[in-house]
């Protein structure tokens, strides 16, 4: 019989696992009586039974903290007993690592699968004790929950999640001369997101005699196989496709029409050529939009290397598993750009809806808390554990996001820019050059998770579209990478993510020109796939390399030594075909050509109107204490403090400018500042900016500003204008009309004015865009309700500064400095976080003026490289009270503030100052000795508004010099704690 | 003047062994990192090193619980070509009189492979668990020094102001009669301390809960030290979370001293 072993904490001491639990579980069940007790316990099943105690203890049981009992319970002092476990086949981490130790003591395998126990004491009904399982600590799309009394415990069975796939592996011919409505059924049932259209463009391919005769001599037929539609499939869906940034859009505003060819083509890499050739020999971009992140030139010899992406229909279903697959999956990005970088920092940006929202919630989906919490804690371990420094993000609250989270990962990497003698931003590939998998394995992990981000979320997506992430197994993957890179081992490298072998053997066939991979040779986690889903499947932790013949034996001998596995499963050929066999049948034979280019351009229609309703009268609050607290207390504006520090943010040593600065380490920095090479002063700068709110009135606009506040934010912190290069990542609603979307062309004009504020203001800034990700059905549709995400975009911003002993943070340093804002305001209020603590939209939304703009900034970076700046911090969400604010509690350092210095457009109301969110402007601290060197820097840009006092209050005067603001800093630092102090 | 050869090791979810080699070199040692699967296979020896690094990170994910399966193959994986398991070795490199340095990860994997507090090695005695807030959390924290203990490491210090990265980094002991020798032979080298440099068990100055305030203990040679707290993190001036407030930068961290000392100590001996 299999052991089933139970580890628990020695009676008196204190069980937080528990503790935290517990406030989980009185957070999502208020009524719950306070006194409940939770003690948590590990289980684990071994499948073996000749084991003495003493060996089964040293591997799972520390003696000076814990007890362990085998096949019996530690106790049965309890109510109710919750054993929560991973349902057969999801990936578990803590089970795969006590197979492992097992092994290091016996030298053989024993699966061990594990669980987490709840002893739950408390008078609490069954059905109580279930509904704390299933809707507060289980998942139940990835785990098990059984609920069990002490009577039933004391005859409790192990359970065993094993796979066990009845069904052999095989291969489906299939016709595609159907009917469209047939057609369209195959799709849905499929999974297949695949359009009538576009089945009838495989048809039609088939249907060529010259193809049939290829076909033919592999022993394929006119019927395509299901490796082949599935293949098609994904590498057609939009998720890898793009196909609405490369569809031909029809264009109207206001009665006049415009074709757009390519989005993309049209504006993100139209700027980026444009730039690059006004650059010329200063020219910093390496490598842009064709690899899986963008590269540019750190110094002579180092380039840097970025991508962000977002994770959001798997962080739907599964917070944890969605979040850690997101971050984990984000650093292959980087890892598999060129030959390979060494991975340095991560930022994530999360917008969720409010955490305590307490309505009803539509069918499937889970509380906005649990996907927070959920999330948060995915990637704390897919980022701590890779020993990869989180040092950026925000997060942003909107109802909207409750039908699907945005979760977006990002991480950098660099790399020498020559290594063996090799650029190593190039990849290059030969025929004959194997391919070889080195990392996991294949099980039906997130099998369709491509086509089914391309689908709007809706009650029936698939559940196995979820998977794990194992930091693990990866970190032992990019250790073993990264000397195999060194030694000159392989030629080329990609990562496995949407798509999996499909994806990443397709696209790098095409440097050779073709493959044959065989899809019987790559390792599974337990048998009975079919050829199709080990194509398919995106079981994660894996890279795909081409590796030259001649160093294939040293290769997979160092793989094996550093305890990693890797398989050749195929060559790259030129052959013009994509060629997959199974045993010795051919089951896949398609070309390249069609694989990659054989799809029509869609064809869709914008329109554009301006639906915003004009701003109503300024509010005016009765008492401006009152509202700063309350506005410092909106999600958007309070402390992420309680995920900031959960997340390591200092790992690698390079740290400069860090997530929380000022005299308590609490205040808010505006960017990250990291030195990478531990023996140089040159730093990396990182930065951010999303401002979906503005979406509601000018996606232009909000684009623009969303770039302004990463590219103002990385100024503040001494970034240096002349280095910098950018990310996008649009995150949308569906834009393409249809019955269940007849808004669509407004959505998609949207999106058109999103790429013509990007083209203009990334020209604008000289700031080149690298890469990016789109990702355009963030819908849910439930049984009466649709629920679209606002449009969103996040700009991600990476540059150098030369030396970072000139980095400036936020915080107030000293009394008696200056105080100077930099930049006009205006009566900028429309979709500002003001008007909405007053559920007004309106319209007057910020617009930015890149010249003066970049005017300003180009100074400030002279100004802070001159060491004339003591604190710099950017107005944003709430505008300048907040801002103020914020950087006088951060430094603990009161502050004197006149409104009547302020330099406005026309006559502004002190609460239009106090609270409009113009963009580009920044508030310097200046010692009293530079104030002069800063006037004659800036002229009539820089206007003295106040300064920094010896108390520990804020003071505002308004513009008559009455007193609208006297707080003292600690009420005010508390407003802006508490609201989001888990 | 000898030559001091440092010795990182890595591998398995080893993290920080990039920064605590910058820290090691910086104090005037070589240093190599090495991936355990080399010590393994017998391309590197332990014993040709002086100063011997484990450094922070979550070594096999940390999964059965901080460094649980690290002291399982500390123990269990032999060397390829003495047949040594890496235990063995680690008791002879402590007989010669050199250095180990634990920190986080790598001090919970000397306390699980029972080489601190020792007395004797090889006997787990104490441990590290999840912190009280039940939180991984990253913060700066004030440190004490005991000045009476024989710890190497902390000579010449009285406090220190360096971040603490964990999930896993409340000390407990199997009994009083084990706190009691730690406090009696002064092993318990660092506490966490409020602002008046006195040991607190106030959260977060106290991050953790760790009995008796404990941040990082010593063996009753010196010469083998573990603490939760990141030295190597502190080892350039712009580490330091509030250094923008600084009127002069210091040429270097303060997380220095500790590689200093132990350069200096091997530099007598060696």
């Amino acid at each position: 019989m299999p052991y089933r072993l139970e580890v628990g904490l020695k009676p008196g001491l204190f069980d937080a696992r528990g503790e935290r639990t517990k406030r989980q579980i009185l957070h999502a069940f208020p009524n719950l009586p306070a006194d409940l007790q939770i003690v948590s316990l590990d289980v684990y099943t071994i499948e073996a039974d000749d084991f003495p105690y003493e060996l089964l203890s040293e591997a799972f049981c520390d003696p000076v903290i814990q007890n362990m009992t085998i096949n019996e319970p530690l106790t049965l002092d309890f109510d109710w007993y919750i054993e929560i476990g991973f349902k057969p086949g999801v990936t578990d981490n803590v089970g795969h690592s006590a197979g492992y130790a097992l092994r290091l003591i016996t030298g053989r395998d024993h699966p061990v699968y594990s669980a987490r126990a709840y002893l739950i004491r408390g008078t609490l009904t069954r059905a109580a004790a279930t509904a704390i399982a299933e809707e507060c600590l289980a998942n139940g799309l990835i785990q098990y929950s059984r609920i069990i009394d002490p009577q039933e415990l004391s005859a409790i069975k192990p359970y065993i999640p094993v796979v066990s796939l009845d069904s052999t592996p095989r291969v489906e011919d299939l016709s595609l001369e159907l009917s469209n409505s047939i057609l369209a059924q195959l799709s849905q049932e499929r999974t297949l997101a695949l359009t009538v259209d576009e089945l009838k463009t495989i048809s039609a391919y088939l249907r060529d005699p010259a193809i049939q005769q290829h076909r033919s001599t592999v022993g394929l037929g006119a019927k395509i196989t299901d490796v082949e539609l599935e293949c098609l499939a994904q590498t057609w869906s939009e998720h890898c496709k793009h196909k609405i940034f490369n569809a031909e859009i029809d264009y109207e505003e206001n009665g006049s029409h415009e074709k757009i060819v390519s989005l993309f083509k049209s504006y993100i890499q139209k700027s980026t050529a444009e730039i690059r050739e006004k650059a010329g020999d200063d020219d910093l971009c390496v490598s842009v939009f064709t690899d899986n992140a963008g590269v540019i030139r750190f110094n002579d010899e180092y380039n840097l290397v970025f991508k962000v992406e977002t994770h959001n229909s798997p962080s739907a279903l599964d917070p944890y598993g969605g979040a850690l697959t997101g971050i984990v999956g984000v650093n292959r990005d980087p890892f598999g750009t060129g030959i390979g970088s060494k991975l340095i920092f991560n930022t994530d940006v999360f917008c969720f809806a409010d955490p305590y929202f307490s309505e009803k919630l539509p069918p499937k989906i889970l509380h906005p808390i649990r996907i927070f919490e959920g999330v948060r804690e995915g990637v704390e371990h897919g980022g701590n554990k890779s020993g990869i420094p989180t040092v950026n993000g925000c997060i942003v609250f909107d109802n909207r996001y409750l039908g699907k989270p945005l979760v977006y990962c990002g991480t950098a990497g660099i790399m020498p820019a020559i290594i063996n003698g090799k650029p190593s931003h190039e990849k290059t590939i030969l025929p004959g050059d194997l391919i070889v998998m080195s990392g996991g394995r294949i099980g039906k992990d997130g099998i369709h998770g491509a086509t089914f981000s391309s689908e709007e979320f809706h009650e029936a997506s698939p559940t196995s579209a979820v998977q794990i992430g194992d930091p693990i197994t990866q970190k032992k993957l990019t250790d073993f990478l990264l000397r195999a890179r060194d030694k000159d081992l392989y030629r080329a490298i990609t990562d496995n993510g949407a798509g999996g072998l499909s994806s990443s053997v397709g696209e790098m066939a095409q440097l050779s020109g073709g493959c044959r991979i065989e899809l019987d040779k790559p390792p599974l986690k337990y048998q009975g796939l079919s050829p199709w889903e080990i194509l398919l499947s995106e079981a994660q932790e894996r890279m795909t390399l081409a590796v030259p013949s001649e160093r294939i034996e040293e290769f997979v001998e160092l793989s094996r030594q550093m305890d990693v596995e890797s398989t050749v499963i195929g060559e790259f050929t030129d052959t013009g075909y994509f060629h997959c066999t199974y045993g010795e049948s051919t089951v896949a034979y398609l070309g390249l050509d069609f694989l990659h280019a054989g799809l029509a351009p869609m064809r869709l229609s914008a329109r554009w109107e301006d639906i915003s309703q004009p701003d109503p009268p300024t509010p005016v609050p009765d008492d401006h204490n009152t509202m700063l607290a309350r506005l410092l207390a909106r999600l958007n504006i309070c402390s992420k403090e309680y995920v900031i520090r959960q997340y390591d943010h200092e790992v690698q040593g390079g740290s400069v400018i860090k997530p929380l600065v000022g005299v308590s380490c609490d205040g808010p920095s505006d960017a990250a500042v990291i030195r990478p090479l531990l023996d140089s002063a040159q730093g990396v700068v990182v930065s951010n900016g999303i401002i979906p709110r503005y979406s509601d009135i000018d996606t232009y606009h909000m684009t623009a500003c969303a770039l302004d506040e990463a590219l103002r934010n990385y100024i503040c912190v001494g970034g240096d204008p002349e280095h910098w290069a950018c990310l996008d990542n649009f995150c949308w609603c569906d834009p393409v009309t249809s019955e269940k979307n007849p808004d669509g062309a407004y959505k998609l004009a949207q999106l058109v004015r999103a790429n013509k504020a990007l083209y203009f203001y990334t020209k604008a800034y000289n700031c080149p865009l690298i890469s990016g990700k789109d990702s355009m059905k963030n819908d849910y549709v439930g049984p009466d309700t649709k629920i679209s995400i606002p449009p969103t975009i996040l700009v991600s911003v990476i540059g150098r500064m030369d030396d970072v002993t000139k980095a400036v943070s936020m915080d107030i340093k000293k009394p008696g400095s200056h105080l100077y804002l930099l930049g006009i305001t205006k009566k900028e209020l429309g979709a500002s976080e003001y008007f909405a603590e007053h559920g007004i939209v309106g319209s007057s939304i910020p617009k930015v003026d890149a010249d003066t703009a970049m005017m300003r900034y180009q100074k400030l970076h002279t100004a802070i490289m001159d060491s004339r700046v003591k604190a710099a911090h950017d107005m944003s969400d709430g505008g300048l009270a907040v801002s103020l604010a914020e950087m006088a509690f951060a430094g603990g350092c009161g502050i004197r503030i006149e409104l009547g210095a302020v330099q406005t457009e026309g006559s502004l109301l002190d609460t239009e100052i106090l609270y409009s969110e113009s963009p580009s402007r920044i508030v310097i601290e200046v010692s009293k000795e530079h104030a002069a060197d800063i006037e004659r820097l800036f002229g009539g840009d820089a206007r003295r508004i106040g300064e920094t006092t010896t108390d520990k209050n804020m003071v505002v005067f308004g513009q008559d010099a009455t007193i609208l603001i006297d707080q003292d800093l600690d009420t005010l630092m508390k407003a802006w704690k508490e609201p989001l102090d888990l | 003047m000898a030559q001091v050869r440092a010795l990182v090791i890595t591998g398995y979810g080893t993290n920080c062994e990039m920064e605590m080699a910058y820290a090691c070199r910086r104090a005037g040692a070589m240093c190599d990192i090495v991936h355990i699967s080399d010590i393994i296979s017998g391309t590197y020896a332990i014993s040709d090193y002086h100063f011997l690094n484990l450094a922070g990170g979550f070594l096999d994910g940390d999964d059965l619980g901080s460094a649980q399966v690290e002291s399982v193959r500390l123990k269990h994986a032999r060397i390829k070509n003495t047949g040594k398991t890496l235990f063995e070795e680690l008791l002879s490199f402590i007989e010669k009189g050199m250095l180990i340095l634990g920190v986080c990860n790598g001090f919970q994997a000397l306390v699980k492979t029972g080489l601190l507090p020792g007395n004797p090695f090889g006997r787990r005695r104490v441990s590290l668990t999840f912190n009280d807030s039940a939180k991984f959390e990253d913060r700066w924290v004030r440190l004490s020094i005991n000045e009476n203990s024989p710890c190497i490491f902390t000579r010449t210090m009285d406090h220190i102001f360096l971040p603490v990265r964990h999930g896993e980094g409340k000390f407990v002991c199997d009994g009083p009669e084990t706190l009691e020798e730690i406090q009696a032979m002064n092993l318990d080298a660092l506490y966490y301390a409020d602002k008046a440099y006195m040991p607190t068990m106030e959260y977060p100055e106290n991050p953790n809960g760790s009995v008796q305030a404990i941040a990082g203990i010593c063996d009753n040679t010196g010469r083998i030290f573990g603490l939760m707290p990141h030295p190597e993190a502190f080892a350039h001036a712009t580490n330091h979370p509030s250094w923008t407030r600084m009127e002069t930068l210091p040429t270097q961290g303060e997380g220095m001293v500790f590689f200093d000392n132990a350069v200096k100590f091997l530099r007598g001996i060696l």
